[in-house]
């Protein structure tokens, strides 16, 4: 087990080095000067000339991509100019709020999306089934934006159950309890979409293992329904809804940005938009290489629980 | 294409969704003919007027302006760059995809690569990263969101293409000269262009929720241009005091995705063709029940006794009898015999019994099996589920798909007994293990923690067989244990059952297509033809003499070793389809001794002591049958 987890690990790297390739090219798409860009139009000519020495841009295209990538592999991912601010510091610190949000967001879509799938499919075209579809057709199709904005509407402003927005009370304890308050609307809203994404799947992929030999195999040695549909087909289709989580799991942590802007939450996605408008480029660089990076660390776990739950899979 | 839009609306929610998406559609179109107020004209003595103003129908924002007049020009931007960015995403999506399935090698391994790589990153934050570098605005927007979508298409499209890139008619073409553009634009690009449509209908939606996102985030359109999700992002400063100018955007995205989630969906069903056959259906926990006829009261004869059983497989309008009324019966200790060839309706006449036909599509519409004067079709599930595999267990063909291949064969077998009794951690592990040994599995103290998959199909098999037999049942029904496995295997594994029958006096109900294996195991054997059993009796009888012209060409198609040359006969032609059973013989058709008669009216199963046979005209004589 510990060679595959390596051996994923390995194979991360080439992955990673793209991204930052991606990313570098993408930021080397900015037309006209990037000097320019930060310091706005109205910068002199001086000034221009020496934010781009600082800034190493007169260099040639590959060699600023490897001082870029050294200096993050060694921690340094630059100084935010708007912010005045090591990047890596702020991206840390607002990693932490995105990861609250997005983790228990995350838990949650798994959780009611395969409960739901495996619902709707163990009584396809009954009366849960048709429920279960139809809201799901709901989550898929109503942004989390606009449905944040109606939570808050409903139960902040009219029913009063929870705080209108942020993830601490400005005044006050710290609390778990406190935390939660806050977190639930958000959390709610940012798990719907992905949600119905995989109820569907899982729904789809019970369906095609219930008409599995094996399935009749367990019928015929007088398994409960309850175990045929649970443990039996279940287990056979988190093989196939597995990969899904993982990457939903991607959708959550970008969806966030929606989330976060709507519900003021302290987050890496209001960061980068924030930085984007203000052309803060080093922050946005940054910002999105460390999320993705987790995002690629996250799908190498994803691919050792499903090694663990298949034993066909050559670790 | 008639045939997929007649489907697409049969679906009514397609349809529905089809109608509302036409109507959005089209008011968008015609917007500018309409007799709005300008859009973009400010009144701020004006503002925030409540829906269903005099003036102004959905009331106006927060700077005055027409709330109607401004959702339906940006309902009109939002489409127009939704459907441009699904268009521009398709496009590239599916010629990067045609080019690295087409061209394969190094081409496709350098183009799949850097897909994989865009894959990596959680999707909005790419396309977070392009409006960054390339600044807010809705081409910008509009860009980055196809852009981060073009992977999606290549991937399925280059999956699609590599098929059918190997494919006759594509090498025809390139014998006949032509140059790789011309093959790509004649031969390849027609056949992913449905593919093509199914991805960009199930994912049009997301294309337009995401625009719409960017917007939301002020990435997207700037003002005074507004489309649906700026004009939503515009009024969250309102939200609470003037939430009207939120909801109504808000609710025009909901709508415009959901009608296009539902069309897609539609589209996509239309096009498969698993749905059409009720292929999807998940088999219930028992199969239907629906007899119309009275019940047959028991005989009493043997331990089983099935009577004039009916089971049909009901697909759309088509009613398959694959069961036409089957009599059977197994004594205590004795093994039975069905042989037939496939579709004849053994396995499902077997699988009848304890309710395991697949269901829907499967219905047992008439007749009954009795266990010991119980009957089983009439038993509720509970009951059911109860003598599964503790009186009659069951023995599957294929042990690779009948085995779940997640779980440990010992965990496999103990959960087959822990279904009927409690029992401890070691104890289960102990009696698997003795099941193991029963079944001659050699090592069973470690093979009981082996995967399905690490074993050898007779091994496997054997497995299949020990749990059949945990539970000490009195009937074992065995559909084509062997046929999976070579000659070898399948000799052993017959000694095992026919060892297991003897000392544990199990009745044992073999089905299989081999007259060497019913020969060898059987003392009685039944003949199946398009689910019936067309002659019945002891095996040694009926193999001496068949007297039914079947049968007898059945056998006829063994070779025999040492039986020196001689002519192998095939039976001509094919069994008859089960939803269109001719009158009479079913073998009428195929039958050398076919006479006028045997084309009308039922044939019963004529008895004579114990050998039974349907048939008019049967094989009397012994030498005849020789011939």
């Amino acid at each position: 087990m510990t060679g595959y987890i390596l051996k994923r690990l390995l194979s991360a790297i080439p992955v990673l080095l793209g991204i930052t390739v991606i990313v570098f090219l993408i930021m080397a798409l900015i037309p006209g000067d990037p000097a320019t860009a930060i310091l706005g139009s109205y910068a002199t000519p001086e000034n221009v000339e020496k934010l781009n020495r600082d800034l190493g841009l007169d260099k040639p295209l590959v060699q600023q991509y490897f001082i870029w990538l050294g200096n993050m592999l060694q921690g340094d991912f630059g100084t935010s100019f708007a912010l005045n601010r090591p990047v890596l510091d702020e991206v840390l610190e607002r990693f932490n709020g995105t990861l609250v949000l997005a983790g228990t967001a995350f838990v949650l879509c798994s959780f009611f999306g395969v409960m739901a799938g495996v619902i709707s499919a163990a009584n396809q075209y009954g009366l849960a089934d048709k429920a279960i579809t139809f809201v799901v057709l709901l989550g898929i199709s109503i942004p989390s934006f606009f449905l944040g904005m109606m939570m808050i509407l409903f139960f902040a402003v009219n029913l009063r159950w929870f705080p209108v927005s942020g993830m601490w009370p400005i005044y006050g304890d710290r609390t778990f309890g406190v935390l939660l308050t806050h977190l639930a609307m958000p959390a709610l809203a940012l798990a719907v979409v992905a949600t119905g994404v995989i109820a569907r799947l899982s729904r789809s992929a019970m369906l095609e293992v219930l008409r599995q030999d094996f399935i009749r195999t367990a019928r015929a040695k007088g398994v409960h329904e309850r175990g045929v549909i649970w443990r039996h087909a279940l287990k056979a289709a988190m093989v196939a809804i597995i990969p899904v989580l993982g990457i939903q799991a991607g959708f959550v942590l970008s969806g966030a940005v929606y989330i976060e802007i709507v519900f003021q939450w302290p987050g890496v996605g209001r960061m980068l938009v924030d930085a984007i408008l203000k052309r803060d480029i080093l922050l946005v660089q940054g910002g999105v290489v460390f999320v993705a990076a987790c995002y690629v660390l996250f799908n190498i776990a994803v691919d050792v629980a499903q090694s663990l739950l298949d034993p066909r899979i050559k670790t | 294409m008639t045939g997929f839009l007649t489907l697409l609306a049969r679906n009514r929610l397609a349809l529905a969704g089809g109608i509302v998406l036409l109507l959005v559609g089209l008011l968008a179109l015609v917007t500018p003919l309409l007799p709005l107020a300008d859009p973009d004209v400010t009144n701020t003595s004006n503002r925030f007027r409540p829906i269903f103003s005099p003036d102004a129908l959905l009331g106006t924002d927060h700077l005055g302006r027409d709330l109607l007049s401004r959702l339906m020009w940006g309902t009109r931007l939002s489409l127009a760059v939704g459907f441009a960015a699904a268009i521009v995403a398709a496009t590239l999506g599916a010629a990067i995809g045609i080019i690295a399935g087409y061209y394969g090698g190094r081409t496709d391994n350098v183009i799949m690569r850097g897909v994989d790589m865009l894959m990596a990153f959680p999707y909005i934050l790419l396309a977070l990263a392009i409006v960054a570098a390339l600044g807010p605005g809705l081409l910008n927007a509009l860009i980055a969101v196809a852009a981060v979508n073009v992977p999606f298409f290549a991937r399925n499209i280059r999956g699609i293409t590599v098929g059918i890139a190997h494919k006759e008619f594509v090498d025809a073409a390139r014998l006949a000269g032509l140059s790789n553009t011309r093959i790509i634009l004649s031969e390849i690009l027609p056949n992913v262009v449905p593919v093509i449509v199914i991805a960009m209908s199930t994912t049009i939606g997301w294309m337009i929720l995401e625009t719409a996102g960017l917007s939301f985030l002020g990435l997207g359109s700037q003002p005074p241009q507004a489309d649906l999700g700026s004009m939503l992002g515009e009024a969250r400063s309102a939200l609470i005091t003037n939430p009207h100018t939120s909801i109504v955007p808000g609710m025009m995205i909901l709508i415009i995705v959901m009608a296009i989630n539902l069309l897609g969906d539609g589209v996509r069903d239309a096009l498969d063709p698993r749905l059409k056959s009720g292929a999807l259906s998940r088999p219930m926990a028992a199969t239907r029940v629906d007899r119309k006829a009275p019940v047959p009261a028991p005989t009493g004869a043997g331990l089983l006794d099935v009577q004039s059983l009916e089971t049909q497989f009901h697909v759309k309008d088509r009613v398959y009898r694959a069961v036409g009324g089957v009599d059977l019966h197994v004594e205590k200790g004795e093994c039975l015999g069905i042989i037939g060839e496939s579709g004849s309706g053994k396995s499902v006449t077997a699988l009848s019994v304890m309710g395991l036909v697949a269901s829907p599509p499967g219905v047992v519409t008439g007749g009954a099996v009795y266990y010991d004067g119980e009957d089983l079709i009439g038993a509720p599930y509970r009951r059911l589920r109860e003598m599964r595999g503790r009186n009659v267990a069951y023995i599957f063909q294929d042990p690779l798909a009948t085995l779940h291949p997640l779980y440990r064969v010992g965990d496999q077998l103990i959960e087959a007994i822990r279904a009927h009794r409690p029992i401890g951690k070691a104890e289960g592990r102990a009696k698997a293990v003795d099941l193991l040994r029963a079944v001659r599995i050699p090592n069973a103290e470690t093979r009981i923690s082996d995967y399905p998959h690490e074993m050898s199909g007779g091994m496997r098999q054997r497995v299949g067989i020990a749990m059949a037999l945990a539970n000490d049942p009195d009937i074992i029904i065995a559909d084509e244990p062997t046929t999976a496995l070579d000659v070898t295997v399948q000799a052993q594994v017959l000694t095992i059952l026919d060892d297991l029958r003897r000392s544990r006096g199990l009745a044992i109900v073999f089905i299989t297509h081999d007259f060497g294996v019913v020969a060898q195991l059987c003392d009685r054997v039944a003949v199946m033809y398009a689910g019936r059993i067309v002659e019945e009796g002891r095996t040694a009888e009926i193999l001496d003499a068949p007297r039914h012209p079947y049968t007898a060409r059945l056998m006829a198609c063994v070779p025999e070793l040492g039986g020196g040359k001689r002519r192998l006969e095939a039976i001509a032609g094919l069994p008859p389809a089960v939803n269109k059973l001719p009158p009479g013989c079913a073998f009428a058709e195929r039958c050398t001794r076919v006479q006028e008669d045997c084309r009308q009216g039922h044939i019963p199963l004529a008895r004579a002591g114990g050998h039974g046979v349907r048939c008019l005209h049967p094989i009397d004589d012994s030498r005849e049958a020789a011939q």
